[in-house]
C-alpha cells in the first residue's frame, strides 16, 4: 500500500509573530520557518507503517512556494521514499490545496492519504476534511490511533467528550492529533541521503487547479494586549483580592 | 438572508455550544433554522425549538445520523445547503469534522472559528494562535463557517420555533461507528464554564490532579490542563486548553503549574480574570495574569481549597 503524507511550510511554533504596521498581513521577514508540528506527526505515521510492512511506499507532497522543499527534504530525511512539489507562490487556501491533493490522489492512487489535523499558522483544520469530500473517501479526523485491519483502518479520534473509534474502507483520509506518536529528529546520514531521493516539481496548472479564493484578506490586526498585573503575597491576599477587587468568588 | 445552524449533539442531547452559534446568526441576520441530525433526537429539538431567534427546527433522525459521523453528515448538509446563505457550525470537533466536507462539496471556502461579524459577508477570526486577528470578505455564493463559541454571549430560550422533519436519508458505506470513550463527569463542561482550574507538568502526576478537583468542587468549576499534562497521561484529552485543544473563556482562570507557552495562552487569554501559581517567578504565565502567586502548588493548593 502507498501512503501520501501531505506537508506544509508554516512559521515555527516558537516564534511569535507579529502584525505588518500597515496591518495588510503578519510580517514573516526572516522569520523561521518549519514543517507544521502536525506534518511531522503525519510523515511520523506513514514511515512507522512502512517500518511495520503495512505501506510500501511513503510519498511526501507539499503546496506552495519553492522554499516548501526544505520541508520535503526533511520528509524524505525523516523516512519518506520521494517527494512532489506543487510550487506557487500564491496564497493557496485550503479549498485550492484539497483540489489539488484530490488530483495527486487520482494519480497515485495511495491506499492512505495522511494529514496533519491543523496548520498551526491559519489554525483552519479543514484541508483533511475537504480531500475527503472531493475525493469521495471517508476520513478519520484528529487521530490518536490509527490501525490498519485488511481492507478497513481503526482510527481513534480525539473528540470534545473524549474518545471515539471509527472504522474506515480503504482508500481513506486520516488527519494526525498531538497524540498520535512522537516524530522522531532526523539524523544527520538521513539528512545526507535525503538529498538523492527524487523530488518532482509540478504548478498548478499542470493539474488544472486555480488557487484563487473568494475570500479576501482585508486587514490583520494585534489582538488587545493583555497587561501583566500584580503579584500576590499569600492565598489570603490571593481570596481577598479575587473578592472585593475582581468580584468573581 | 437563511441561515442554517448544524447543531451541536451530547449524548443525544442539545448541547449548551448551539446557543452561542444562534446568537452569532442572529448578528449576522436574517431566518435562522436548527438543524438536528442524529438518532433519537427529539428532546434535542424540542430543546433548539427554544432558542431565541429561530424560526425553524429541522429534525433529521435516523439511525444513519447517529455519532454524527462526517459521510453521511457531510452530504445531508449538501442536501440542505441550497436554501441558506450561510450555513454555521461551532468549532467543535464536530463541526470541525464535517462543514469542511459541505464547503469542498459545494466548492467554497470556509471560514473557521469565527470570532466576530462585520457584516454578512465579513467576519473576524484569529489566526497564529491568537496573535493576529483576520479580518477576511468572502465572495462566496454561500458562506460556510465555523463559530467560536467563547466569543459570542448565549442567546435565551423564551423561544418557539416550529419543528419539522426531513426526510432525506443518505447512504453510508465507508464508514461505521466502534466505539466510544466518553468522559464522565459532574462538574461543568470546558467551553461553558464560569471558572476553569486547570493544572500543567507541575502537577507531577495524575493522582495530584485531586488537589484541583477539591477546589473545582467548592467553586463550581470545570477542571483543565496543558498539554504538557495530557501528553504525559496525567489526564485524558478531552481535558486539554490550547491553540489545538480547547479555547476557554471563563470569568475565572486559574493556572496551575503551568509555564504559559503561546500555545496555552491562545486557549485561555481571554478569561476575564487569570490567577496564576507557579514557583517560578519568571514563568510566561504570570506576564498575562492579574494575580500571580508564587510558590510551591502543592502547599498552596490545600491552603486554597480551606479557605476557600
Ligand atoms: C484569509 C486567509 C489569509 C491567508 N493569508 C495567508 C498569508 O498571509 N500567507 C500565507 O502563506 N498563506 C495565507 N493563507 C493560506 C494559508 O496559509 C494556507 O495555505 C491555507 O489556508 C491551507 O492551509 P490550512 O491552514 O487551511 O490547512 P489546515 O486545514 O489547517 O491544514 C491541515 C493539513 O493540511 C495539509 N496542508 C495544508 N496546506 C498544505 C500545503 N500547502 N501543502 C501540503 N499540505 C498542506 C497539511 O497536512 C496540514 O497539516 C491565507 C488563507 C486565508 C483563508
Ligand atoms: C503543535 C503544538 C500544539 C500545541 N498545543 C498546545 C495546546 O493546545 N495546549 C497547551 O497547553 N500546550 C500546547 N502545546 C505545548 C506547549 O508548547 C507547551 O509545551 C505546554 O503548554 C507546556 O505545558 P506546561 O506549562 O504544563 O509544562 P512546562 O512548560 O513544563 O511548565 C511546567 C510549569 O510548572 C511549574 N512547576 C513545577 N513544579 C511546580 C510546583 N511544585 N509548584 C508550582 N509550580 C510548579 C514550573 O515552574 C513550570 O513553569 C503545543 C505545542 C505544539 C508544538
Amino acid at each position: 500500500m502507498k501512503i501520501l503524507v501531505a506537508v506544509k511550510r508554516v512559521i515555527d511554533y516558537n516564534v511569535k509573530i507579529r502584525v505588518k504596521a500597515d496591518h495588510s498581513d503578519v510580517d514573516l521577514t526572516n522569520v523561521k520557518m518549519a514543517m507544521n508540528p502536525f506534518c511531522e506527526i503525519a510523515v511520523e505515521e506513514a514511515v512507522r507503517l512502512k517500518e511495520k510492512g503495512v505501506a510500501t511506499e511513503v510519498v511526501a507532497v507539499s503546496i506552495g512556494p519553492k522554499a516548501a522543499q526544505e520541508q520535503l527534504r526533511t520528509a524524505l530525511a525523516l523516512g519518506a521514499d520521494r517527494a512532489l512539489h506543487i510550487e506557487t507562490d500564491e496564497r493557496a487556501e485550503s479549498l485550492a490545496v484539497a483540489k489539488l491533493l484530490a488530483k495527486v490522489v487520482d494519480a497515485e492512487q495511495p491506499g492512505l492519504v495522511i494529514l496533519g489535523k491543523q496548520a498551526i499558522d491559519t489554525d483552519n483544520n479543514q484541508t483533511g476534511q475537504m480531500l475527503a469530500a472531493l475525493t469521495n473517501l471517508p476520513q478519520g479526523t484528529f487521530a490518536s490511533e490509527v490501525a490498519v485491519d485488511g481492507d478497513k483502518v481503526n482510527v481513534t479520534r480525539e473528540i470534545d467528550g473524549g474518545l471515539q473509534t471509527i472504522a474506515l474502507t480503504l482508500p481513506a483520509i486520516v488527519t494526525t492529533d498531538l497524540r498520535l506518536n512522537e516524530p522522531r529528529y532526523a539524523k544527520l546520514p538521513d539528512i545526507m541521503k535525503a538529498k538523492k531521493k527524487p523530488m518532482d516539481v509540478k504548478t498548478p496548472a499542470d493539474y488544472g487547479v486555480e488557487v484563487a479564493s473568494k475570500v479576501s484578506l482585508l486587514k490583520v490586526e494585534s489582538p488587545a494586549e493583555r497587561k501583566g498585573g500584580i503579584k500576590v503575597a499569600s492565598v489570603d491576599e490571593l481570596i481577598d483580592k479575587l473578592k472585593n477587587e475582581a468580584k468573581v468568588l | 438572508m437563511s441561515i442554517l445552524v448544524l447543531a451541536d449533539l451530547h449524548e443525544g442531547q442539545l448541547a449548551g455550544a448551539t446557543a452561542h452559534v444562534v446568537a452569532a446568526a442572529k448578528a449576522i441576520g436574517g431566518d435562522i433554522d436548527v438543524l438536528i441530525a442524529g438518532e433519537g433526537v427529539q428532546a434535542a429539538a424540542d430543546a433548539a425549538a427554544k432558542l431565541d431567534g429561530v424560526s425553524k427546527v429541522r429534525v433529521a433522525d435516523n439511525a444513519v445520523y447517529a455519532h454524527q459521523l462526517a459521510e453521511p453528515m457531510g452530504a445531508l448538509l449538501v442536501e440542505l445547503a441550497g436554501d441558506y446563505t450561510h450555513v454555521l457550525a461551532s468549532a467543535s470537533t464536530t463541526g470541525k469534522n464535517v462543514l469542511p466536507r459541505l464547503a469542498a462539496l459545494k466548492d467554497v471556502s470556509q471560514l473557521s472559528d469565527v470570532i466576530g461579524v462585520e457584516s454578512a459577508d465579513t467576519f473576524k477570526r484569529s489566526i497564529y494562535a491568537g496573535n493576529a486577528i483576520a479580518t477576511v470578505k468572502s465572495d462566496d455564493v454561500l458562506k460556510v463557517m465555523t463559530v467560536r463559541t467563547t466569543a459570542f454571549d448565549a442567546v435565551g430560550d423564551s423561544g418557539s420555533a416550529t419543528v419539522e422533519a426531513v426526510d432525506v436519508v443518505v447512504e453510508n458505506t465507508q464508514s461505521s461507528f466502534v466505539k466510544q470513550e466518553l468522559a464522565q463527569s459532574d462538574r461543568p463542561e470546558l467551553g461553558g464554564a464560569k471558572v476553569v482550574i486547570s493544572g500543567g507538568r507541575g502537577m507531577g502526576n495524575g493522582d495530584n490532579f485531586k488537589l484541583l478537583n477539591g477546589i473545582a468542587d467548592k467553586l463550581g468549576a470545570a477542571v483543565g490542563a496543558s498539554r504538557a499534562a495530557v501528553d504525559a497521561g496525567f489526564v485524558p484529552n478531552d481535558m486539554q486548553v490550547g491553540q489545538t485543544g480547547k479555547i476557554v473563556a471563563p470569568d475565572l482562570y486559574i493556572a496551575v503549574g503551568i509555564s504559559g507557552a503561546i500555545q496555552h495562552l491562545a486557549g485561555m487569554k481571554d478569561s476575564k480574570v487569570i490567577v496564576a501559581i507557579n514557583k517560578d517567578d519568571e514563568a510566561p504565565i504570570f506576564q498575562v495574569a492579574d494575580y500571580g502567586l508564587v510558590g510551591d502548588l502543592f502547599e498552596i493548593l490545600p491552603e486554597l481549597e480551606s479557605k476557600l
